[in-house]
Order: structure tokens, then C-alpha cells, then sequence
């Protein structure tokens, strides 16, 4: 078998890293984007979006030179952790972060607006703190957004490429990711091998999005409210 | 209601007018022109010497010579699957063979332009003594990180990983290697201080974007198998006699100057 099985364990950690952190680090992002009335909140929601527009090179070029160590920024990381954030496993988790932040958010955001503000407002004066409102009647109500940007922060890890190749430096079982070595195997001519990875990341990626669509339907179907 | 239609269509009006103007004028500039342009795949390493060569041979011919750099086996791999390109710099002598193999390149065209060289580099501001220990600092601890192309693709990779092997050096830094995509991406993660050290191209060691920057220590050439790298002319080029013409520009004594100029050495 041709298949790097450990770049494969390597991204599906990478992915699975990424997509939890960021199920914790977007709720607040999003409950504040879904109920914030500050004039400027059309700022921190064009920042949110930037990744889905900018290309992942400005991204990875950041995370070199920026974050390198020849910046402030850079030399802080280096003394907290001993090293620079290229061509690390935490490097890429930053990066990738950074990368499927609106994938995340943005299905949470919208999900959050979508419930009914009656019942918040009836949560509220029944006495329950805000605290209390969103874990017991925003998030129960909101699943299916929060599984969509879930999954989708999931795959679009899983598929990352741009900022791998620009900060990874290719070390297997660090940063060389399944996206990566397919890439090699190509530009290697080594065709055979690359379309049995090819094919392998297709499938799974497949199964991993129709099962997560199914639950998602089911949730649909039997969500109290809707 | 009224002021606000007429409003629209005169917005209209000057944006399509704007679109009208913006596609005469981009798409009019490639129309006008007589001669073709030539499309050239090159090594990374030839970055600079290549775009000043194609200035040159531009100001004498007025033929525009524009450039694609990459490693060569990725850029052999392109050329395989029907990339357009007239002429391909490789910077080794065994891509060009693989693509006159296949039928993709006209194999008496090849041609020996240069030899590259491989060396050490190591940022300005770094502690290592590399003008008198050579690739021994790389034992040093606080190197952590060594920069160097990917050999699967890029043949000064390979010329790297010879050099570790032939001084014994590659087992005890294997473990500390990270691959550039091709040589450029190795220099530039030495240059951008990520690495601590990094086998680049002796071309991108004196080109203006990192002269200045560092230190570097040629590896001696007992050390590698010699780069040598070789242009053809490729099958699928509809240029074949303005490409033929360049080619014959490249052989001149003003080219083999700027090669020297940057950093090669020129086949005997």
C-alpha cells in the first residue's frame, strides 16, 4: 500500500484539533455577532469573512514573517513555547484557525439570529441569567447551525493546502499533511499513489459530510420549534 | 421615483461604459503586438539571472520572454500534462532527458547552459562561525531547524542531501531537516529566520534580495554530484523559431556573463 497512513492520522488530528477549538472559540464570536447593537459591528463581521476571501498565501505569509522571529509578535511565541510557530503542529493549528474561522462562525451567527426572540426574552424574565438563556434555550435551539459549522470548520481543515505548504516545511508526522503528500506524489509523477490517497481523503471526506448531513436532517426534522 | 430610475440608468450607462473601455484597452494590448511573447519554464535558482537575461534580449529584440519559476520536477511534471511553455531551464540535466524520453521536448536541443552551485547560508545576525566550520555548525544545538528543497522534486535537494551524506552529517540532522517546495521557499525560510540554517542556491545567495542579509559557506564540489542543468526546446511550442533564437541568446558571452554574474559556473 502506497497510502502515507501517518499524514492521513496527522490531518484528521490537525482537523479534529481545529474544528473543537473553534466549536469554543466561535460561540462567543457568534453570540456577539448574532445579538450585538454596536454601530460597528459590520467591522468585526467583514474580519470574520476576510479568510473566506483572502488566499491562503497572505495567511501563510503572515504566520512566516509576521509571526516569524523576526517580529515582536514572533519572539514572544518563542520565548513562551521554545519555538517558532513555522514548521510545528501547533503552527498549523494557529493557522488553520485563523483559516476556517467564518466556516465556523458564520453557520453558528446565523443560527443564533434564527431563534425565536420571544422565547429569550420569556427565558429572561423567568429569571434566568443570559448565561443560562444561551446554554438552555439559544444552544438547544441553534444544533443544527452548530453541527454544520462544526463539520464544515472539519472539512475545510481536512483540506487545507495553501497555508500547510507555505509554513509546514513538509516534516513528516508533523506537518506533512495528506494535502501535502498527495502533492508531492504528483509533482514526483507518482501518479499511482497519489490517486489512491486522492481517492482515500475523497471517500472519507464524503462519508464524514453525508453523515453529518443525515444527523443534521434528523435535527431538522425533530427540533421542537421551527 | 422618477430622479431615482433616471439616476440607475445613468450608473448603468457609465458602468458598462467602463467595462466596454477596460476590456478594449487589456484585451487591444495582447492583439497589437507583433511579435509573440516566449513562455519559459525555469529552475528556481535562475530567478534572477533569468530575468536579467530576458530584459536583455527584450530591449534588443523587442520579444518579451516570460518566466515561470519552480522546482524542475515540478515544473517537468506540468510540462508532461501540456503546460505551454516554449523553453525549459532545468537545473539538472535529467528532467530535460525525461521530457525528450516522452516525446515532449526536441532532444537535439539540449543544451548545457550552467553549472549550479550549492551553499550553506546562515542569517547576518547569526552566532555560527560558518566562514571556518563550514557545515559542521549544523551540530550546533541552537541550530534547530535546516532548511533545504525537497529532494523528491527538486535537484538541489537532492545535491543537498548528497552533500549531508558524503560528510557523515546526514543521520545526526535528518530529524532537523524542513523542505522548501523548491529552492526559493528553502532560502526564504532561512531568510525569514525560521530556519537557522539552509542549503540554498549560491544564485540566491548573491541575487539583491538576500545579498547582505547573511553568511554563507560554498559546499565543497567533492561533496555533491556536480549540478550541471540543461535547457530544450519543447515539442508543443508554437515558437519554435523565436524560442530557437533566444536559445542561441543564452549561448552568447553576454548571457554566460550574467550566469557568472550570479553566482554559476559555466560548462567547459
Amino acid at each position: 500500500m502506497a497510502i502515507d497512513w501517518q499524514a492521513f492520522c496527522l490531518t484528521l488530528q490537525l482537523a479534529i484539533t481545529v474544528s473543537a477549538i473553534l466549536l469554543v472559540l466561535g460561540l462567543p464570536i457568534a453570540h456577539w455577532i448574532a445579538f450585538s447593537h454596536r454601530r460597528w459591528k459590520f467591522l468585526i463581521e467583514a474580519v470574520v469573512a476576510l479568510p473566506i476571501v483572502l488566499p491562503p498565501t497572505v495567511l501563510g505569509f503572515y504566520v512566516l514573517v509576521a509571526l516569524g522571529p523576526r517580529s515582536p509578535l514572533g519572539r514572544w511565541w518563542i520565548s513562551l513555547t521554545g519555538h517558532t510557530l513555522a514548521f510545528t503542529f501547533s503552527g498549523l493549528v494557529i493557522g488553520s484557525i485563523l483559516y476556517s474561522l467564518p466556516f465556523a462562525v458564520q453557520p453558528f451567527a446565523a443560527s443564533f439570529a434564527g431563534v425565536d426572540r420571544k422565547l429569550i426574552a420569556a427565558s429572561a424574565t423567568l429569571g434566568a441569567s443570559p448565561l443560562r438563556t444561551f446554554f438552555r434555550v439559544i444552544m438547544p435551539l441553534s444544533v443544527p447551525g452548530l453541527i454544520t459549522g462544526t463539520a464544515l470548520s472539519f472539512a475545510h481543515t481536512m483540506g487545507e493546502f495553501g497555508v500547510v505548504l507555505m509554513v509546514g516545511g513538509n516534516i513528516p508526522g508533523v506537518t506533512r499533511t495528506v494535502s501535502i503528500d498527495i502533492f508531492d506524489r504528483v509533482q514526483a509523477s507518482d501518479y499511482a499513489a497519489a490517486n489512491q490517497t486522492a481517492l482515500l481523503l475523497l471517500a472519507f471526506c464524503f462519508a464524514v459530510l453525508a453523515v453529518v448531513y443525515s444527523v443534521n436532517r434528523r435535527a431538522w426534522v425533530v427540533g421542537p420549534i421551527k | 421615483m422618477k430622479r431615482i430610475a433616471e439616476d440607475m440608468r445613468s450608473f448603468s450607462c457609465t458602468l458598462l461604459a467602463a467595462c466596454i473601455f477596460l476590456s478594449a484597452t487589456c484585451g487591444g494590448a495582447q492583439e497589437n503586438k507583433i511579435a509573440p511573447d516566449l513562455f519559459v519554464a525555469a529552475a528556481a535558482d535562475l530567478s534572477a539571472a533569468m530575468k536579467e537575461i530576458g530584459d536583455g534580449y527584450e530591449k534588443k529584440t523587442g520579444v518579451k520572454v516570460k518566466f515561470s519559476f519552480g522546482a524542475s520536477g515540478a515544473l517537468t511534471q506540468q510540462i508532461q500534462n501540456g503546460a505551454p511553455f516554449d523553453l525549459f531551464f532545468s537545473a539538472d540535466m535529467d528532467y530535460p532527458r525525461q521530457l525528450i524520453a516522452a516525446s515532449a521536448a526536441d532532444g537535439t536541443s539540449l543544451y548545457q547552459y550552467a553549472v549550479g552551485r550549492l551553499v550553506l547560508w546562515v542569517p547576518a545576525d547569526s552566532p555560527l562561525d560558518i566562514e571556518h566550520q563550514g557545515m559542521q555548525v549544523l551540530l550546533d544545538a541552537s541550530v534547530k531547524k535546516i532548511a533545504i528543497a525537497n529532494p523528491q522534486h527538486a535537484p538541489y535537494g537532492r545535491a543537498a542531501v548528497a552533500a549531508l551524506k558524503h560528510t557523515g552529517l546526514y543521520d545526526r540532522v535528518a530529524d532537523r531537516l524542513v523542505l522548501g517546495e523548491n529552492i526559493s521557499q528553502a532560502s526564504q525560510f532561512v531568510e525569514s529566520g525560521n530556519a537557522q540554517a539552509g542549503f540554498v542556491a549560491l544564485a540566491h545567495a548573491v541575487a539583491p534580495g538576500m545579498r547582505g542579509k547573511g553568511k554563507y559557506s560554498e559546499v565543497s564540489e567533492k561533496d555533491y554530484p556536480p549540478l550541471a542543468q540543461g535547457v530544450v526546446l519543447l515539442s508543443r511550442s508554437q515558437h519554435k523559431r523565436e524560442a530557437a533564437q533566444f536559445l542561441e541568446y543564452v549561448k552568447t558571452k553576454e548571457s554566460a556573463e550574467l550566469f557568472r554574474k550570479y553566482g554559476f559556473t559555466l560548462p567547459q
